[in-house]
């Protein structure tokens, strides 16, 4: 054996020991793929341990347990009108698009759709929700900078129910998950809503972006806990970024995932597809 | 900022200072260990890897093998590896010139435009200038523009295309005495291939001083692949990574240097304009280990490490087992601490401290002591005359020189000889 055989033989074995703490072989390739893809390493190494125990063909027995993990049913409420959707999410996820797309698609399965903003921090959230109003041509209630969240969010249901609108959306501010005093705001608006509404908004939709790393599961969990969000929707899914920290998160909170976003445009906005989803996993 | 992955690091050491060896086993245990927590800390599994084979070697080290406490010593090598992953040294942007540009990049909704405000304010004297170049974002330029109005500055908003906001944006800036310009660019994916090459155009047009990529805080694994597309189709010659006042694990901090190799130069903390950090990498790396005190742990164990090895050759000595191969060692560690007072402060001999050495002299002793066999080193009785020819000759010193040390060497055992008798005595 000469030098570089005997390096590359020990190169290989340090490949094994790190890559394979798990396991060993071909399951080495799955772990790799779980992993890159944000499944975090307490499911990945749940999920290769099943693997392990079965016989078949492994890679395939794997995307049908995401596809089960994945798989929690997602059925369209209706309470009271107006239908009201709230959006919420951490900063930048992409809320105020996703209003957007959301009004889109509503309007285009004929529903008579009005959207408010009450993001009342960041500069320029109204005109930016203005201006996806004016491109979808649906009615707005705007804010000031600095108003009161949840009295803009009581006038935005109040015009709905005069003007009989089928669907009112709710944009609000990012907000980290671990703002309290910003999560109190939101549950303001949500006993806002509950006043005059009698009943709870039909949607809580957590936005979560693509990129995001095992801090998706932390935000999933404070939103579920606060506010009791009904579903999600993840963001930029046309990047790089597989998204696969809705893996955990389903399987740990239960929670529907009910829309993709994967685009700047009005109508990049699909209905989820477990298959789809976990197909783009396994794709280089 | 970095709680989770510290709470766990603190749980981690105390394991491993609890540790009276480090075997193979316990060097597994605690690398399996690290592994896990990196990954859960959203580190890219690649640099997971590296990392840990980097610090492997360094756990297998003789000095901590030979340990019997290697606890700390475990603790400043993962600490000195995190440095490293983080950059060593903190990076400043060096903005002197009578007129500097700025762009920042980066993917959609990392933090641009609020970051463009952000160093604004931080290089308020510059007399910044705040330039909107994204005419793709809904009332991205009404943003900025509100935010130059926050912070005071001057602004120029977005034209119909980059090019000739950008121009319009340079003649304003050197009417008017600017000496910083920042463009704020619209939020593009690595993958989008006309969107990067506009950048690269507008890159090559411009020429920025600095072109900074953006990143989110709480991003996953993607952060490796942003951070080389970016560095190989624009070139990045900084990073600032944002909304790092969550609990975001901080992972992007450890994956995208290593990668891009280009430095992380601050940090965002908030939504306000005042929320921006320098990046300071020993000042992370100590936060991510969730010791403040790590400084002085390193100067202790530094300091221990040489009273280890001190105590062993006292002993030696005393034991009158002290030969020519110690005294090379000590040579070494002299040669290596550059200053001779410090050498002689730390030979176990006392009566040393006295003997008069020159930098010259000591090189010439290594040399005469490295051209014995191991044989006369352990015991130099046996040098007779021929064998101080051939020393010398090997050597290039004369015997003269030979003698001169073999001197030393003997009234040295002979003092610790005495020391030893005197040890009986009482
Ligand atoms: N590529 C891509 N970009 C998206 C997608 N969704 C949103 N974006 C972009 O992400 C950026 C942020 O989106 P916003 O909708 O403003 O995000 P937000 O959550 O409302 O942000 P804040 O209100 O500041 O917290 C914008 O540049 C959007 O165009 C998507 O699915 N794909
Ligand atoms: N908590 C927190 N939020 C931040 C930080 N930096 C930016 N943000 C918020 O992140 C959101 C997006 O910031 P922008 O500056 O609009 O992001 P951008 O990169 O310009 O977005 P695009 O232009 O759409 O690509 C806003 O809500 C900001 O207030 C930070 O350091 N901490
Ligand atoms: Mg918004
Ligand atoms: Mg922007």
């Amino acid at each position: 054996m000469n030098i570089f055989e005997k390096l590359k033989g020990a190169l290989k074995k340090t490949r094994e020991k790190f890559r394979g703490i798990f396991f060993s072989d071909n399951l080495e390739e799955l772990e790799e793929i779980l992993l890159s893809a944000d499944i975090g390493t307490q499911l990945t190494q749940k999920l290769i341990e099943e693997c392990k125990k079965f016989s078949g063909d492994k890679k395939e027995f794997l995307k049908e347990k995401l596809i089960n993990i994945l798989s929690i049913p997602y059925k369209e409420r209706f309470f009271s009108s107006p239908k009201v959707i709230l959006v919420v999410g951490v900063n930048g996820s992409g809320k105020t698009t996703t209003v957007g797309k959301l009004a889109y698609y509503y309007k285009i399965n004929h529903n008579d759709v009005i959207i408010a903003s009450a993001d009342t921090y960041r500069d320029a959230a109204t005109e930016q929700l203005k201006i996806w109003a004016e491109k979808i041509n649906t009615e707005i209630v705007l804010s000031q900078k600095g108003q009161d969240s949840a009295a803009v969010v009581f006038d935005a249901i109040q015009s709905a129910q005069k003007r009989k609108k089928d669907i009112l959306l709710i944009d609000t501010a990012g907000r980290l998950h671990t703002r309290k005093e910003l999560i109190e705001e939101l549950k303001k608006i949500i006993r806002v809503i509950n006043k005059i509404k009698k009943s709870k908004p039909e949607e809580i939709f957590l936005i979560i972006d693509a990129t995001v790393g095992q801090n998706g599961i932390e935000q999933a969990k404070v939103f579920k806990d606060e506010i009791d969000i009904t579903g999600i929707i993840i963001t930029k899914l046309d990047g790089t970024a597989k998204g696969g920290i809705l893996i955990p998160i389903a399987y740990e909170f239960k929670l529907p995932i009910c829309y993709i976003g994967c685009g700047e445009n009005i109508d990049d906005l699909i209905p989820f597809s477990p298959e789809d989803f976990v197909k783009a996993i396994f794709e280089d | 900022m970095f709680d989770i992955i510290a709470d766990r690091f603190i749980k981690l050491q105390r394991k491993i200072l609890g540790y009276g060896r480090l075997s193979q086993k316990e060097i597994s245990d605690t690398l399996r260990e690290i592994r896990i927590l990196l990954l859960d800390a959203d580190v890219n599994y690649k640099v997971v890897g590296e990392f840990l084979r980097s610090l492997e070697e360094k756990l297998k080290s003789e000095k901590i093998a030979s340990s019997l406490k290697p606890g700390e010593l475990v603790i400043v090598e993962l600490y000195k590896e995190i440095v490293k992953l983080l950059g060593e040294k903190p990076t400043k942007l060096n903005l002197t010139n009578q007129f500097n540009i700025l762009c920042l990049f980066g993917l959609q909704g990392t933090g641009k435009t609020t970051t463009a405000a952000k160093l604004a304010y931080y290089y308020k004297e510059k007399k910044p200038l705040l330039v909107a170049c994204d005419p793709k974002r809904p009332a991205a330029s009404l943003q900025l523009q509100k935010l130059a109005e926050r912070v005071k500055v001057d602004f120029i908003p977005v034209k119909e295309d980059i090019f000739t906001t950008a121009k319009v944006a340079l003649e304003f800036a050197k009417k008017n005495n600017n000496q910083l310009v920042l463009f704020d660019t619209a939020g593009r994916l690595h993958i989008d291939e006309e969107l990067m090459k506009e950048l690269k155009e507008f890159k090559e047009k411009i020429k920025p001083n600095y072109n900074l990529l953006v990143v989110d805080g709480m991003v996953g694994q993607d952060a490796v692949n942003q951070a080389k597309e970016f560095n190989e189709k624009i070139g990045i010659d900084g990073v600032i990574i944002t909304k790092m006042d969550g609990d975001a694990k901080g992972g992007a901090c450890l994956s995208i240097r290593a990668v891009s190799k280009a430095p992380i130069i601050f940090i965002g903390i908030g939504e306000k304009i005042d929320d921006l950090q320098e990046f300071h990498p020993d000042r992370i790396a100590s936060r991510i280990l969730g010791r403040g005190d790590i400084k002085t742990l390193i100067e202790k164990v530094e300091s221990a490490v040489n009273r280890e090895d001190q105590e062993k050759l006292t002993k030696k000595f005393l034991k009158g087992e002290f030969n020519l191969e110690d005294f090379l060692n000590q040579l070494k560690i002299i040669k290596k601490m550059g200053s001779l007072q410090k050498i002689l402060s730390m030979m176990p001999i006392p009566e040393l401290k006295v003997i008069n050495f020159d930098e010259k002299e000591i090189i010439k002793m290594e040399a005469i002591i490295l051209s014995m066999t191991k044989e006369e080193r352990r015991n130099p009785k046996i040098i007779d005359g021929s064998r101080k020819k051939r020393i010398a000759l090997g050597s290039g010193t004369t015997v003269a020189d030979v003698n001169r040390l073999l001197n030393d060497f003997f009234q040295a055992q002979k003092l610790a000889k005495l020391f030893k008798d005197k040890r009986k005595i009482f």
